[in-house]
Formats: C-alpha cells, structure tokens, sequence
C-alpha cells in the first residue's frame, strides 16, 4: 500500500567538518570548566605525560638537568640543593632527574596496562556475558587468576617470564584482565534482560549488532572507571614490583624502582624515596578522578540539559 | 468484508524447562488473523499472552525456552522453519512489535535519531539522509511537536508517554503487516492511554496493518478490537467477534473477567466479583479443566477431562463442558 506523508520538516544536514571540529572543541571545554575533578586531574595528567615526552625528546638535559645514570659518588645522599632540587641518591644520581625520567617509565606502564586490560577485558566480557558456554570456560580460568593475590602471582610470572618493561606491562595486564572482564561480564549482564535490547532484537537487529550498537556502549562508564582505576593500579603494581626488586631493571628509572633504592636511606635521606613518591601519589590520584569525571562526561543521563 | 488471512497460528505450544518442572506457557494455541484485523489477547498475568506474541517474533527467551511444537504460517510462510537470518528480516520489517515498559525501551546511550533510523537504515536500505527525513516525518505522523530537535535529545529527556509514541513510531516505520502491541499502554496513565491507543489505531487503519494487542484491559479490547481471544493457564479458551465474546461469553472465565472490571455506571453498594482463586502452577496442570478450581460450573466431567476449543455458535470458540449454562449475569462493560 502506498502511503503519503505531508511533511513540514526540512532535511537537515550535517555541518562542515570545520564547524563541527570547532563546535566538539567548544563543548569539550565547557565540559571540562563544569567538571572541576576533570580538570585538575586533566592538569596533573598533562603536566605528568609532558614531563614524560619532554624526557623522550633530545633535548630532555634541559629539563631534567642530568643524565639519570650519571653517577657522582662524591656527592651521594645530598640533600635537597640548588644543583640538586631533590638531592642525589645513593650512587650520587640526581633524583630529579631521575623522577622525570621515571615518569616515562611509569606511564608507559600505566597507560599500556589500561588499554591492553580494556581492550582484553571489555572484549571477553562482552563475549561471555552473552553466551553461556563461553562463560563457563573463560569464567573459570579467570577465577582461577583472579585465586592469587594480584602480587604473588606477578611475582610469579616475572620469575617465569623474565623483568623487562614490556614483559612489566604484560603481566600487570595478565594479572587485571580477569576483574575487568568480570565487570564487563556482570554488566553485560544486566543490560541483555533490558527492554531495548528485546526492542531491538524485535526490530530485526543481528546478535552482532546488538552487542556492538546497543550493548557496548552501555558498557562505558563502568570500562572507563575500571580503565582509570588500572591505570594507577598499574603504576603502583609497577611500583611495587620494582620495590621488591623484581620490576624494571634499574638502568631505565621509574619511580617504583627509585622509591625502593631510597628505601634502605629512608632515615638518612628521605627524598630518595619522598620525591618519586609524591609524583606516583598525584599521578594516581589524577587517574582516579579523571576517571570519575568522564564516566559523568560520557553518560548521556549525567550529563545535564544542554 | 473477507479479507485473506495474514498470520495462521497451528497447534503453538511454547515450553519453559526450569528446574521445578517444564512450564507449558503455550500449550497447543491455534487462531488465524485477518489482513487489517485487529486482535484482543485478553488474560491476567502469566497465562501466555506474552510467550505466544514472543513465540511469532521467535524471540522466546531460549534456555530456558523453547517452542515444541506448532506452525506459524505468516504470509504463507512458516516463521518456524526459516533461519535465523530471514527472521531477523521479518523481524521489524514485516512484524513490529511494542513492548509494555515506554521507559526502558530506547537504549539511553543512542539518541532518538539515531535509535529511529535503525529499522530504516537496516531493511529498507535508506541513506542517513532519508533514513533523517523519515524518521521526523515519522515522529510527526505520532504527534511528537518540533521532531527535528527531538531527533538529536536522548530519551532521558523523553517522558513516558512520548516514548511510547517513538516506540509506535519505529514499530511501524517499514510500514509492517502486523503490529504487536505487548501491554503498550499498561504503564502509562489513563488519558496517555487513549492517546497512545487512538494514534495506534489510526495508523494502523491507514497503512491496513493488522494488530495483535495484548492486554489484561478489557476496556481498551472492547474499544479497539475486532475480535477477542481469550486466554488462560497456556490455552485459548474462548474466541470470537468482540460481541460474541462480551455478549454471549461462553467461557465461565471470560465471565469472571468481564465481572471483575469496575464501570462508571454500577452502582456503588455493588460489590465488584473477583474470580476466586489463583491461577493453577503451570508445571502442573489438572488432569482436567484448568480453571476447576474457580469454576461456579464445575461438573463431574470437567474434572475428568480437559473441554477443548469447539465451534459454539458461527465462529465463535469455547472450550468449557459447561458452555450453554455459562454467560447470563453480565453487569460489566458494554462494547
């Protein structure tokens, strides 16, 4: 049967690509001023990765002052001066430029380790949140993991696989996969039984298409809270490794292994420790809240009337 | 007016295997819809409305669902034996269906625009750009004011009952043969209701698309259906013309739903007449007729075996031993 409709509605179309690039930096703005947990923890993670890329560049003795590996045994465990701002370790090392240096390290760690668990993670749980003998043999070997304390089992598989930052970043990933995709599972979860996904389902739409198109998005907020969270855990975890001097060997610095060289001068000479330190303490507080803000930003609900 | 038939159902039945026994949700169904006909699915809760509409769009929970047995022969094509992939081009296309929760139908992440196109973009193969233009036209068509904007809001912004209508409206935005509205007022407020109900039955009758509404309203059957089917415990007991069904009801069930409506012009000292009872645990069914235990009529013979669905008057179906003495004390709505 023919129908016709009378329409008073004009087509509209998209605007140019400049426009539109503009109006997306215009809103990002806006949303940053109203969100005051995302910007300072924009700022600090700008601060943080711009230390980290000016150390990559050539020109990192500028910033950092020192090679980080230079050693000058007569001037070792030196306090706080004006040559060294936050004095030297046990080696005669300058621990701030050691700590910028660091800050490579570590958030290579961080940011790998959250961009591989998100894309491990999100996609194992969306896979078997859906489907009911994937669950069962993923699920179990991801409670197997997940059995060990996060530590111990890193412990073991950098004995097994060896200490280098790329073996670093992988089993960190390992070991927080599995909670990940329990998140993602748990969700996936509760959105299959949602109403719009039978709607959608009844509009004719493929498994495919329901999983990416209306279940993955959902999925959002609680993946970028969850990426967030790695992000510092995996700092620390890196940390903690290098503390325990499992971590990255200690010719490339990171903060983790700083902290755990400063660690026997603690009473002597507390910036050895103290410096890397408050750099990993905002830098993971920084993930955190960043993290908060956006899952705010992203979600349509949270976001407010424009 | 005959009309061919659009959707013959035979012998449905739609099991649940659960850990207490096997749910016969739909047992043995079987009714036929008319081209442009519109349909009353009338029952209370968990008596199979739902599972038979899941079972023709094949969208039963599956496990613990499945459906065992039966032939739904839509367009003379048996919905059950085609693939998945040629289901999901019925699906939507040739079938739209609404559900009864306007709120948590729309997925909050997508925008209503976005969410409208869908259907359009996936079986009629339109561009964004057409895929824009219907979709306004379409939200006009259900009465939502300035469509344009409303394309690009998220339905968190949308009350209940505008949903409702974008529901409506992409249910039928491919212009489907049937339309299955799944209690598609039920949680709505009364005047939204009608609203809902009229912009239903106007488009339906504009584009001759046959409905299916599945209700436990009988006001809303008796305004807008053609035809009444009624159901209890899984099985169709009674099944007519509107008239007959309110009328001539010739199910003791139908009787006790009818009696249990309140209308505006009983008296107020009458008291309304609940059917006594509750519905029988469906894993286990009496060896007889299901409703026994709530029947004024119950005999000796319908304790011993189940009536079937007979021919009482000219297409008219009641399923009860009982059905001549059934149907004289009718106080409640008018059609």
């Amino acid at each position: 049967m023919e129908t016709t409709y009378e329409t008073t509605v004009d087509i509209y179309e998209d605007p140019p690509l400049k426009t539109r690039v503009r109006k997306t930096f215009a809103t990002s703005w806006k949303t940053l001023k109203s969100n005051p947990n995302l910007m300072i923890g924009s700022i600090i993670l700008t601060v943080m990765v711009g230390i980290a890329i000016l150390t990559l560049l050539p020109t990192a003795s500028t910033v950092a002052r020192y090679d980080p590996t230079e050693l000058a045994v007569r001037e070792r465990i030196n306090g706080p001066s004006a040559d060294h701002w936050f004095g030297t370790d046990k080696l005669g090392r300058d621990v701030y430029s050691r700590t910028l240096h660091g800050s490579k390290t570590s958030l290579y760690v961080g940011i790998g380790v959250a961009i591989i668990v998100t894309i491990v993670g999100t996609s194992l749980g969306v896979i078997v949140g859906y489907n009911r003998v994937a669950d069962n043999i993923v699920m179990r070997v991801m409670d197997g993991m997940m059995s060990f304390p996060t530590l111990i089992l890193a412990l073991a598989l950098v004995a097994a696989l060896g200490s280098s930052l790329t073996n670093v970043i992988i089993i960190i990933a390992i070991v927080d996969t599995p909670s990940m995709t329990r998140v993602v599972r748990a969700v996936v979860l509760s959105l299959r039984e949602r109403t719009y996904v039978d709607a959608a389902r009844a509009s004719g739409a493929s498994t495919k298409r329901i999983l990416f198109l209306h279940i993955a998005p959902n999925t959002l907020a609680p993946v970028i809270i969850q990426a967030s969270i790695f992000f510092g855990g995996a700092i620390l975890t890196e940390a903690a490794l290098g503390f325990l001097g499992v971590g990255t060997p200690e010719f490339i610095p990171s903060w983790g292994n700083i902290i755990s060289s400063g660690r026997e001068f603690i009473r002597v000479g507390f910036w050895i420790a103290f410096f890397p330190g408050v750099f990993l303490a905002l830098t993971v507080f920084a993930a955190n809240i960043v993290g908060d803000g956006l899952r705010d930003v992203l979600d349509p609900r949270l976001r407010g009337e424009k | 007016m005959t009309m061919s038939t659009l959707l013959d159902i035979k012998n449905l039945s739609t099991h649940f295997n659960t850990s207490a026994g096997t749910i016969k949700a739909v047992n043995d169904v079987s009714f036929k819809l008319r081209e442009g006909e519109t349909l009353g699915l009338v029952g209370e809760s968990g008596c199979g409305k739902s599972v038979t509409a899941l079972s023709i769009m094949r969208l039963v929970p599956s496990p613990p669902g499945r459906i065992v047995s039966g032939d739904v022969i839509f367009q003379g094509k048996n919905l059950l034996e085609i693939s998945e992939e040629e289901m999901q081009n019925v699906r939507g296309r040739d079938i739209g269906m609404i559900f009864q929760e306007p709120m948590t139908s729309l997925n909050p992440v997508l925008s209503i625009g976005r969410q409208l196109r869908e259907p359009l973009e996936l079986h009629l193969g339109m561009t964004k750009q057409q895929s824009l233009k219907r979709s306004s036209e379409l939200l006009e068509l259900v009465g939502i004011p300035d469509p344009a904007t409303r394309l690009k809001t998220f339905p968190h912004q949308t009350s209940g009952g505008q949903r409702q209508r974008i529901m409506i409206a992409m249910a039928l935005s491919c212009e489907p043969k049937l339309l299955i509205a799944d209690e598609a007022t039920t949680a709505l407020d009364v005047t939204i209701q009608a609203q809902i109900l009229e912009i239903i039955k106007e488009l339906t009758d504009r584009l001759g698309t046959s409905v299916i509404i599945i209700t436990h309203n009988l006001g809303v059957v008796a305004r807008y259906a053609d035809s009444v089917n009624v159901m209890y415990a899984g099985k169709l007991r009674e099944s007519g013309s509107l008239d007959q069904v309110y009328k001539e009801s010739k199910h003791p069930y139908t009787v006790g739903l009818l009696n249990s409506v309140p209308t505006l012009d009983l008296d107020a000292d009458v008291r309304l007449q609940p059917i006594r009872g509750e519905i029988p645990n469906l894993t286990d069914l009496p060896e007889g007729c299901a409703f026994i235990d709530r029947c004024d009529y119950a005999t000796q013979k319908c304790e011993e075996s189940e009536p079937e669905l007979e021919e009482v008057e000219d297409a008219h179906f009641g399923a009860c031993w009982e059905h001549r003495r059934v149907g004289k004390n009718l106080q409640g709505i008018t059609t």
